[in-house]
């Protein structure tokens, strides 16, 4: 038979014996299109099944409970010999095969039995990848793939210890949890900063990565491995841990290897078919030779690779259909996850990237442990990330996948199908106006429906008005929705709004933020997202930033600085200019200098083709015109002549500019000079709410400009005049004389205790004149005069911090840190033809 | 010898929530970013507005914001978000056995290119 195939088969078309079907693959695609088919028409064909594996078909997609403990082999078998015997099937298994000649249409198995065929059907699935690392063959390295795998992993967890899973995906996750339930000790490395980052976002990522911290699990998430360890074990070298590229060890008794699949086509690319990333086929799953066809995961249909179950069994539709001569296309699916973990509701489905024009509608509720994110566009559901309550996964689920349009249920979308099917309720104000008054509104203050109204009747007429009298809505803040509604229902349009929130990322204002990372232990970026409700997946530019501060400020030492969420300039340590090049400041203890430094400065500014070389205003040299590629090399050069970053570029310490002094000045009082000095040595590094900038003059003709500073000390006789809140800028402000003191060490202390109290209380981006002036200089007084205990605190608690961030940062990249912030990715140049030819 | 895609390496090379630059001799520089869910997305690195330098921005979602005047640029489109109005060409970019490959014709619209000094 050498015409080409069609959908009618050999039977149809008269010449009486069945077709003789051939199918690679006994797993769930292979064996699923041969139902398909025998549905359809058992007669048609004579089917013969290959399989690599020397056992009946089973469900693959439940080797994850059998790992746990939860089923047994048998209850996952989906045909038992009995089904291949009855149906006329002969099974090969345990005999893979090896060779397609398509021009003979025979295929020849790995034992060199041959099998013609008139139809081919390729269902050969996918393989592990498996990173290319030294070690990866080592025994008690494993991956996640079949029956065999599952043993080899029952069996290391009977001698118990350490179990490494790299992967922090579906499958990964799963063996992890079945490791862990079989009494191993689990670490999961996992490469991105967000588990499953395929399926959920940074939000959900978190909170599945707490509950399986809680669960005893160790999670590496932004871990990158480097290597497998060895060592002699009783039959040879085994297994005996990962190192990472950042140096951690973590000891493994066994190591699975779950990164990934990649369609397996070696066969069918041997055999010169149409091969990209998987099998190319068209809509009735035939591939570039019309007598093959390919089904599964092995198969890229209109660009698509699917690693899924669902799409199977579409393609297995679209197959048996074209192949029983009743042709209907298979379009490509849309997908959806659910992490096959127990007690862990976890769904995804669909898009939730966030693509243009795309609305994210989130919805928290941290005491629940609960994250919903449904993503509209053009009013349809485009995506959904469920966890902790996926009760409406179907629904949202089946609204994308119909593309309904949801404009009348949009208001009520993210409560659920019961919610925004309700009639009325639909709309929350009304549902929230048909609660009783002794529903409660507020969980964490106790306060019902009815005190919220009482409070809002006797004039809290906005939210932070009935925060501050009732304390709805004051604490977590997740019943804040409901308090609106309340205020809306009661005042009409009458709301005052209150102050300014953060961002529009989240209904708190920045003192709220502070005071709950501190009262809730919030510790991560993610974490304080998570539990104060933010109304976005990732934050934006805004709030990203504000955070990082405060964290750092909260935590010291135990917050790791998260540079993504920093500002260029923070990031790279420079000052971004407006042609995209950086302005390099090193630093100048005091404005001082020596000829060796200047030197060096000259020699740079040389090297490195700094275009401009500019004297600041706080006593420093400006070299612009640096590239990016060039910063740690120039940086490298100041070090080595004794330099530091200068900082200029943060919300950070900046300088600390000082008068000429009294070793020349004839009207210089005290050691102001050298005082200057040790301030700028005692705060240099500190991250600021702002930019804060320092000035010690020697005598009140002020000649270091000390009164428009954030911190101003003026040297007169009898001692130190400390003046705060002063800045140039586009609204002038001198300081305020906030005291006297007589010792430098006074002055000393007092000048930390009011940096730290202004780390701790001001907005971030608030100079520290408009927070004097929000504040009010008595509140700031009374903070910290008469009060040394306080005073000593505040200064402690900087000096703390200080030890974690006087670490040059310029050193840092200039030995070799992140490179890949500096560092194009690659060059493209135009290729001269000769040269290559 | 010349084929229609451009390999510009590893994905891993880019941190999730960051971008890289490429420069091109003879063309625009390009910003390659990869967001906090590993899409990654290949832009002219020349912000509408000022030119600012996008790869430097902070990444949110699939949005970038310029670090010189805060516009905000969509990753998919190149099109500011928002009020503001403009748009930087994007180039096609897809990703093949965990490796970046950009459509070579976008790259360089005019000749055929090679790749040199990869960085470390």
């Amino acid at each position: 038979m050498n015409a080409p195939a069609s959908f009618e088969g050999a039977k149809r078309t008269g010449e009486g014996l069945p077709e003789k079907l051939v199918v690679i693959g006994n797993g769930m695609a292979g064996c699923r299109a041969v139902e398909e088919i025998l549905a359809r028409d058992p007669e048609r064909f004579e089917i013969t099944i290959f399989g690599a594996e020397p056992r009946v078909n089973y469900n693959r997609i439940m080797l994850s409970p059998v790992l746990a403990g939860e089923k047994s082999f048998d209850e996952i078998v989906i045909n038992t010999q009995e089904w291949y015997d009855s149906n006329g099937i002969s099974l090969i298994s345990g005999d893979p095969v090896t060779y397609i000649d398509r021009a003979n249409k025979t295929v020849v198995s790995a034992l060199g039995r041959v099998e013609p065929y008139d139809r081919l059907l390729i269902a050969t699935g996918s393989d592990p990848f498996i990173i290319p690392v030294p070690g990866k063959d080592l025994p008690g390295v494993v991956t996640f793939r079949d029956l065999d795998d599952v043993d080899k992993m029952l069996a290391a967890a009977e001698q118990g210890g350490d179990a490494v899973v790299i992967g922090g995906g579906l499958l990964g996750l799963e063996a992890a949890h079945g490791l862990s339930l079989r009494g191993m000790n689990v670490t999961v490395i996992h490469l991105m900063p967000t588990l499953m980052e395929r399926q959920l976002d940074e939000a959900a990522g978190w909170l599945l990565k707490a509950e399986l911290e809680r669960r005893g699990q160790t999670i590496l998430t932004g871990a990158d491995t480097e290597c497998l360890l060895e060592k002699q074990g009783p039959e040879g070298k085994c297994i005996a841990g990962v190192r990472l590229k950042d140096g951690r060890e973590i000891p493994a008794d066994i190591v699975v290897m779950a990164v990934g699949i990649r369609p397996s086509v070696t066969l069918a690319k041997a055999s010169g078919l149409a091969v990209e990333r998987g099998v190319v086929v068209d809509d009735h799953m035939v591939t570039s030779d019309p007598a093959i066809l390919a089904v599964g995961e092995c198969v890229q249909h209109r660009g698509s690779c699917y690693g899924l179950v669902a799409p199977l069994w579409d393609m297995c539709r679209s197959l048996a259909d074209g192949l029983t001569g009743s042709p209907n296309g298979y379009e490509g699916s849309v997908t959806s996850t659910k992490l096959k973990v127990s007690g862990i509701d976890l769904f995804s489905a669909g898009d939730f990237s966030g693509s243009d024009g795309a609305e994210d509608i989130v919805m928290r509720d941290a005491a629940r442990g609960i994250y919903k994110r449904v993503v509209v566009q053009e009013n349809k559901v485009i995506g959904a990330v469920l966890y902790g309550d996926t009760a409406d996964g179907n629904w949202y689920f089946d609204l994308l996948r119909k593309g309904d349009d949801i404009s009348d249920i949009r208001e009520a979308l993210i409560f659920g199908q019961a919610f925004a099917s309700g009639g009325a309720l639909a709309d929350p104000n009304a549902a929230v106006a048909a609660l009783s008054d002794d529903a409660e509104i507020c969980g964490c203050n106790g306060v019902s429906k009815g005190q919220v109204v009482a409070c809002i009747d006797g004039g809290a007429h906005s939210l932070d008005a009935v925060r501050s009298t009732c304390k709805a809505s004051a604490s977590c803040g997740s019943c804040t929705g409901l308090v609106e509604s309340l205020l809306a229902i009661r005042l009409g349009g009458e709301v005052e709004s209150g102050p300014k929130t953060l961002c529009k990322c989240t209904s708190f204002t920045h003192d709220d933020v502070r005071r709950l990372i501190l009262e809730k232990g919030l510790k991560s970026i993610p974490e304080t997202m998570q539990e104060l409700h933010w109304t976005t997946p990732e934050g934006c530019a805004s709030c990203r930033p504000a955070l990082n501060y405060y964290l750092l400020c909260a935590w010291p030492g135990e917050y790791v600085d998260d540079q993504k969420s920093r500002f260029v300039n923070e990031r790279l340590h420079a000052n971004i200019q407006k042609d995209g090049t950086y302005s390099v400041v090193p630093r100048m203890w005091g404005g001082l200098t020596t000829p060796n430094e200047l030197r060096a400065i000259a020699d740079a500014a040389e090297k490195y083709g700094a275009r401009t070389v500019k004297v600041t205003g706080g006593q420093r040299i400006d070299l612009f015109g640096i590239h990016k590629e060039d910063l740690p090399a120039i940086w490298a050069d100041l070090n080595a002549a004794g330099m530091v970053s200068g900082h200029a570029y943060g919300k950070a310490l900046r300088t600390v500019k000082t008068c000429v002094g009294s070793e020349w000045c004839r009207f210089g009082t005290q050691d102001s000079t050298g005082l200057g000095v040790t301030i700028e040595r005692m705060t240099w590094g500190s991250w600021m709410p702002h930019k804060f900038k320092i000035a010690v003059s020697g005598c009140p003709r002020n000649c270091a400009e000390a009164t428009i500073k954030d911190f101003g000390v003026v040297c007169v006789d009898s001692g130190y005049e400390l003046h705060i809140g002063g800045n140039g800028g586009i609204h002038v402000r001198a300081t305020d004389l906030l005291c006297k003191v007589e010792t430098e060490e006074q002055a000393l202390e007092m000048c930390a205790a009011f940096i730290q109290l202004y780390r701790e209380d001001a907005h971030y981006l608030e100079r520290t004149a408009p927070w004097v002036e929000r504040k009010g200089l008595e509140w700031i007084k009374g903070r910290l005069l008469g009060n040394p205990e306080e005073v000593r605190e505040l200064a402690a608690r900087f000096h703390i911090s200080q030890k974690h961030s006087q670490v040059d940062p310029w050193a840092q990249r200039a030995g070799g840190e992140r490179a890949d912030l500096h560092q194009h990715i690659a060059e493209v140049r135009p290729l001269h033809l000769e040269n290559v030819i | 010898m010349i084929g229609k895609w451009l390999d510009i390496g590893p994905v891993t090379q880019i941190e999730p929530g960051t971008a890289r630059t490429l420069p091109v001799d003879g063309g625009e520089e390009i910003a390659v970013f990869r967001t906090m869910t590993g899409e990654c997305h290949a832009l002219v690195n020349k912000c509408p507005h000022k030119q600012g330098p996008l790869s430097q921005g902070i990444v949110h979602g699939n949005v970038v914001t310029c670090p010189l005047h805060n516009w905000n640029i969509s990753l998919r489109t190149g099109e500011a978000i928002g009020d503001d109005q403009g748009c930087v060409p994007t180039i096609p970019l897809k990703v093949d056995g965990g490796r970046i490959f950009l459509l070579r014709e976008a790259v360089v619209p005019s000749a055929a290119s090679v790749l040199a000094d990869k960085a470390a």
